[in-house]
């Protein structure tokens, strides 16, 4: 009972803050490390692909996004509906943090698809299912940045983005499996949860390394968004002390 | 390395490029928002910022 009120505390903004603000370091520097050997396996180690040649090199950024984009997005909605539903102010405040840098990575792996598409379809965007679904998510995170800021009481914002974010996410599993529902330009997935990938270990390694890093740039961005949030809504003396002694 | 990229260094260096500037602006937005609050906050506080 005594733990699980311990664990409980953290729930609270105003507790969460200076922990946000101390793990915010563990995630950002193996961050910036796993970045850098990314890049060095996916340019340096990896080979030139005998069918695309060097434009392959364009999937160690693009991949990474679009897995991002999609997990961030469940996420948002995940905690989103925690706080509708337990009234969780730190939840709904998380879901917000979550929506610029989902909607970052979306927009990442839109750019770098297209960019990708042009060397190798010929063509910089085609309206199929996977490119239509991303596009939709990147409108659904619009979308939930743009309600939450048009709405002045926060609480009232996060009701009507939480229920947004819900029904929004029936668009994940649909993004995910459109290139096995319909017959689509886009190739199908390279890596699977169960069988073996289609693609040479050291540009799995990159591909890999490349998500990890996306993941930990991710998780620290959000922190750190987090902490603003915590600011900007909880303008009390235990927040401002804490700014004031760090400052 | 092959810095052209097999003729395709547009598309790649573009692809990484793009994702550079993307998260670099997000981080510079976030050090620019956290500077602002601190400010605003120790004017709350009263904590004269020495």
């Amino acid at each position: 009972m005594t733990q699980k009120r311990h664990w409980f505390k953290y729930a609270s903004p105003t507790v969460f803050y200076p922990l946000a603000g101390k793990l915010i370091p563990w995630f950002a520097i193996p961050a910036t490390i796993l970045f850098i050997v990314g890049l060095y396996v996916g340019f340096v180690v990896a080979p030139t692909d005998f069918q695309q040649g060097d434009a392959y090199r364009i999937i160690f950024i693009h991949v990474p996004a679009a897995w991002m984009g999609m997990l961030l997005y469940v996420l948002l909605a995940f905690y989103a509906a925690i706080g509708w539903a337990f009234n969780a102010r730190l939840s709904s405040m998380m879901a917000s943090s979550l929506a610029i840098t989902g909607a970052i990575f979306t927009f990442i792996s839109l750019a770098t698809g297209s960019l990708w598409g042009k060397p190798t379809w010929g063509t910089w965007w085609v309206w199929d299912a996977r490119m239509t679904s991303t596009l939709i998510l990147l409108f659904l995170y619009v979308g939930f940045i743009s309600l939450q800021a048009a709405i002045d009481d926060p609480r009232r914002a996060d009701k009507a983005g939480a229920v947004l974010a819900i029904v929004g996410v029936i668009n994940v599993p649909i993004i995910y499996f459109s290139v096995q529902w319909w017959n689509t330009l886009h190739q199908g997935a390279t890596i699977r949860i169960l069988g073996k990938p289609t693609i040479a270990a050291p540009m799995l390694a990159a591909m890999l390394i490349m998500l990890a890093a996306c993941w930990l740039y991710s998780v620290a961005v959000v922190l750190y968004r987090l902490r603003c949030i915590i600011l900007e809504r909880e303008q009390n003396a235990a927040v401002i002390a804490e700014v004031a002694e760090a400052a | 390395m092959d810095w052209s990229m097999g003729g395709y260094g547009f598309y790649v260096w573009g692809s990484y490029l793009i994702a550079l500037v993307a998260m670099g602006a997000e981080v510079l937005a976030l050090v620019k928002r956290t500077k602002k609050l601190r400010v605003q906050a120790n004017r709350l506080s009263g904590f004269n910022g020495k």
